[in-house]
């Protein structure tokens, strides 16, 4: 099972990504922005960063990276796509999830252990939780408030295409408390979080049992490679 | 357009020429030296470049002599493990493994005072473009901030300035930010402090140096382009004292670029990793004169360069300017003529723009041309190293006599339990002491996988190999009030203090960095601060066995005649063979013993509760002893091998309350804890058993099933320990005869301070 993980300029948690895939027990593939080639991978996560400095709009300038046309494409055809953070702000700019991420509301950048509800486990980033699920996820961005039309969220809401959701702190202004998407096929999620910070016990969120022993992100990474199994 | 350059050739046809040496910061006599240097007079050219170069900045004129004794007052035992020392950009340790690490603070102040945003990002920049400089990855960065009084009207705008350009600047690099200190006082007011550490891993064979030792190799510049930011903001801006009137120079501060510096840092390292690259030198203070000098001079060699070929965003540019830049996110690589095509696919792939300056030769001469004409024609050591060296004057503080004569001691103290939970609460809720998460959630200290401590935990540590664990901590300190009473025994105090904090989070001390704040050095009794701080550093690294591998010194921090406090911020790493083995600094389970090691003496002076309950500063600073530091590290080391800690914190500004405090906060966990045991042992009473900074003190919980070995541990290491409390799952902290406290109060208590001043 191979899954790429791509790099713009300014991408940060590539590596991270990459380790993530290594531990649920896949082969990370390094895609780069210029090359459209996708390396036969069974899947694709654009990490989080500052892609291109963040510079015009979040993700807008790498959102039209030649390796992202390839990417649409595939999408569109099924392949697993997850968007952490940065990348959930390109998949927006690509289109491929509606709506948008603006400043958070109290105009800071913030780095938080975030806690969120599992809303929907019918997708190939997600089904390995349980529905209603309480994960912890850390959680760091300056814009990260999700925002959208009147009818795009009451769609969202109505098609079950909210993926997560804040628990206890709405950390950025996001309506609804919008954490997290899916497409309406299940192959494409986005979130703000980081579920790749959540993966290896010593190096992720603190929990009740032990500081920084937290894998809840581990699950997004074993879902792929269950939903590739079962494909 | 046509610039009128002032050439070699003219300077030897006008030697009589009047030039702006005052203006661009140069004494008489050095103005002299470099015409004795060159046997003419300089060109405006070499006037710039040597004006920057020997400013105080970069030259370190004042504080040469003192800085020299970080070299010598070391054992062969000491240096064993430094694979570069002092002198270089960053020095570089051996930490086993294969494995190298490099770690250096510097400061930003004067440009953090008038642009905040700007003077605190370039900051982060500047210091981890030095360790990128030496062959290796930046790993994580940390700061080390000091304010004016928070109630000041000018403090919310500096806070807010230099957060968030750390903020900016630091996430978008990608580096964790593990940790720091932030400090408000009102002798920072119209100076603050914005210290910026970064460390760096490296393997051993990728050690990169700053020099040009080939002739033929090529100097290329590579990065930004070159604009007219931060035009001798070195010399100028930070040589000089602000008035009362204001800032007036504000376009003199550089403006920075993160993710430009992030494309640098990975083209950079793909350019290592190729091995493309002979010599590498960052583009920072003194930019471009700084860079050419520096290569040839520490590579016995020279140079030739085209001037007109640097790249510019902005065409107007003088010479002298171009020289002068200090335009961000630049770096020059010394590249051998076959390795060009390799270079120039590297740079390409990560779009990075570049461009050939010239090349290297074996004459020691730096030739600088502008299109056909020769501006520069100098020694390039004389410019670079043997700049100017003052033996200023010293003088014993008029005042220090009277301020040490003024003791704590004899402050009113509280006589109810009822007063001292007031005073417990005004000291942790104190802006000094209340939790700076405001802050600090700000920062991304997760990003990179490897943190596996950061704040509020007594040290930050990151994995260096994900095969092995191994790891390095970091902590730095600096407490400039004690620093005001004793500067000897403050800057030992402060190496304590990171040397204790290493070891309580599991890791063995092994090398110290400092970034030197003082007021201006032409005041002699500043001097002798200078001169005490660095003997107290010197001794005490010998004492301790670990060396100095680098380090910085500003000066020039004071606000018309009034200094800051000395604030000598040391910086203390230490390695952990497995960062599994970490030891956090709160509780985390209920039922383990707590344990204070260390003892306890009536030491009120320059404390948190002398400062919050009486607005006081006087006396003397608690004694320290780094003999019993070391052996209280040495106990440390060897009770976590077996597993015997399950938290650690040290007792520092506060005492043992604040210690309590963060720790029960730390994880949400309650305690019960009594100091009855203290008071006798110790013979204090209960407001120096709370309020004390007695050194040589820690804050240890044990899981009951190894009490019966730890407490062996300590007594055949001679460690007095004290089993003070037990943690228990009321949520709730009692400290007996005193106070208690929900955790819900503690956490109001603790935390609400700081957002509510600058939220």
């Amino acid at each position: 099972m191979k899954i790429g993980v791509v790099t713009f300029p300014g991408t940060l948690d590539d590596r991270d990504a990459k380790r993530a895939v290594r531990l649920a027990g896949a082969e990370p593939v390094s895609l780069w922005h210029a090359d459209k080639d996708l390396h036969k991978v069974d899947a694709v996560i654009l990490p989080g960063g500052f892609s291109f400095g963040d510079y015009l709009r979040c993700g807008a300038i790498a959102a039209q990276a030649p390796v992202m046309e390839t990417i649409i494409d595939a999408a569109y055809g099924g392949l697993p796509v997850l968007g952490i953070c940065n990348g959930f702000q390109i998949l927006v700019e690509a289109n491929l999830l509606p709506g948008g991420l603006i400043r958070n509301e109290h105009q800071h950048f913030i780095c938080r252990d975030q806690k969120l509800i599992v809303e929907n486990v019918d997708t190939a980033w997600t089904n390995q939780f349980t529905l209603g699920q309480e994960i912890t996820i850390p959680l760091k961005n300056g814009e990260g408030g999700y925002i959208a039309k009147e009818e795009t969220l009451k769609e969202l809401e109505g098609e079950g295409l909210i993926a997560f959701r804040y628990s206890e702190v709405n950390p950025n202004g996001s309506f609804n408390n919008i954490a997290g998407l899916r497409n309406a096929k299940g192959n494409v999620v986005g979130l703000m979080p980081h579920p790749e910070h959540a993966v290896e016990p010593g190096f992720g969120p603190d929990t009740d049992k032990a500081m920084r022993s937290g894998v809840d992100g581990l699950n997004f990474f074993s879902s792929v490679i269950n939903w590739m199994v079962k494909a | 357009m046509s610039i009128a350059v002032d050439t070699t050739k003219e300077a030897e046809n006008t030697p009589d020429k009047a030039q702006p040496w005052n203006e661009l910061g140069l004494k008489q006599e050095e103005y002299d030296r470099i015409k004795e240097i060159l046997d003419r007079r300089p060109t405006s050219a070499e006037l710039a470049m040597y004006s920057v170069m020997w400013s105080e900045h970069c030259s370190y004129k004042s504080s040469k002599i003192y800085l020299r004794q970080f070299g010598e007052k070391v054992t062969p035992e000491m240096t064993k493990n430094l694979m570069v020392g002092m002198g270089e950009n960053a020095g570089v340790v051996d930490i086993g493994e294969g494995w190298a690490v490099t770690f250096k603070v510097e400061s930003h102040n004067h440009p953090s005072y008038i642009e905040p945003f700007q003077g605190a990002a370039t900051g982060v920049g500047g210091i981890v473009r030095d360790i990128l400089t030496m062959g290796a990855r930046p790993i994580a960065v940390m700061d080390q901030l000091r304010f004016g009084a928070v109630d000041h009207p000018d403090t919310a705008r500096v806070v807010n300035g230099v957060v968030s350009g750390i903020s900016f600047y630091g996430n978008c690099l990608g580096l964790p930010n593990i940790g720091g200190e932030t400090v408000f006082d009102k002798v920072y007011q119209g100076n603050p402090l914005v210290n910026a550490l970064s460390v760096g891993a490296l393997r051993h064979e990728d050690l990169k140096l700053a020099k040009a030792s080939n002739p033929g190799d090529l100097v290329i510049l590579f990065g930004a382009r070159t604009g007219a930011d931060g035009i001798g903001g070195v010399s100028v801006l930070a040589s000089e004292t602000f008035d009362s009137e204001g800032p007036s120079r504000r376009p003199a501060v550089q403006v920075g670029d993160p993710f430009a510096e992030k494309v640098l840092i990975e083209c950079a390292l793909e350019l290592y990793a190729a091995q493309v690259v002979a010599g590498i030198q960052d583009l920072g203070g003194a930019g471009l004169s700084c860079a050419t000098s520096e290569l040839a001079s520490n590579g016995n060699a020279g140079m030739r360069v085209q001037l007109k070929n640097v790249l510019l965003r902005d065409e107007s540019l003088t010479p002298e300017e171009i020289l002068m830049s200090e335009s961000q996110e630049r770096m020059m690589a010394i590249v051998p003529q076959k390795d060009l095509q390799a270079f120039t696919d590297i740079v390409t792939k990560h779009e990075v723009e570049f461009s050939v300056m010239g090349e290297v030769i074996s004459e020691p001469r730096l030739y600088i041309l502008w299109g056909d004409e020769e501006i520069v024609n100098v020694p390039p050591r004389t410019v670079a190293h043997d700049g100017p060296v003052y033996e200023r004057p010293v003088a014993y503080p008029s005042w220090i006599d009277a301020l040490n004569a003024n003791s704590a001691a004899t402050l009113p103290r509280a006589n109810s339990a009822e007063e001292l939970k007031k005073q417990i609460s005004a000291i942790v809720s104190s802006p000094n002491q209340a939790s700076k998460s405001w802050i600090t959630d700000q920062y991304d200290h997760y990003v990179g996988g490897n943190t596996a401590l950061a704040m509020p935990d007594d040290s930050g540590m990151v994995r260096v190999s994900e095969e092995s664990g191994l790891g390095v901590a970091i902590a730095t300190d600096a407490n400039g009030k004690y620093c005001q009473l004793d500067p000897y025994q403050g800057t030992q105090l402060a190496l304590a203090e990171s040397y204790r904090n290493v070891a309580a989070s599991g890791a063995s001390p092994m090398a110290v960095t400092n970034c030197l704040n003082f007021g201006s050095p032409e005041n002699p009794e500043v001097m002798w601060q200078f001169k005490q701080s660095t003997a107290g550093l010197a001794d005490g690294c010998l004492e301790l066995g670990i060396p100095v591998t680098g380090g910085n010194v500003s000066f020039y921090n004071q606000t018309g005649d009034v200094a800051i406090y000395p604030t000598p911020v040391v910086g203390v790493l230490g390695v952990i063979d497995d960062v599994a083995r970490r030891i956090p600094s709160g509780w985390q389970d209920e039922g383990n013993n707590i344990y204070l090691l260390g003892i306890t003496r009536d030491e009120l002076d320059g404390s948190a509760w002398a400062e919050t309950i009486h607005d006081h500063l006087g006396g003397k600073p608690p004694l320290v002893s780094l003999k019993n530091e070391k052996a209280l590290a040495e106990l440390m080391l060897g009770a976590n091998l077996q597993g015997l800690i399950a938290s650690a914190h040290d007792l520092s500004e506060g005492g043992l309350a604040q210690a309590i405090i963060e720790s029960s906060l730390r994880f949400g966990v309650g305690a019960r804890i009594w100091l009855n045991e203290i008071m006798e042992r110790d013979n204090v009473d209960l407001t120096a058993a709370l309020f004390s900074e007695s050194t040589g003190r820690m804050l240890i919980s044990v899981g009951r099933e190894d009490d019966v070995k730890f407490v062996g541990l300590c007594e055949a290491r001679n460690i007095p320990v004290l089993r003070i409390g037990v943690t228990d799952s009321t949520k709730e902290l009692i400290i007996q005869d005193v106070a208690s406290y929900t955790m819900d109060e503690l956490t109001r208590t603790h935390e609400g301070t700081i957002p509510e001043l600058f939220g």
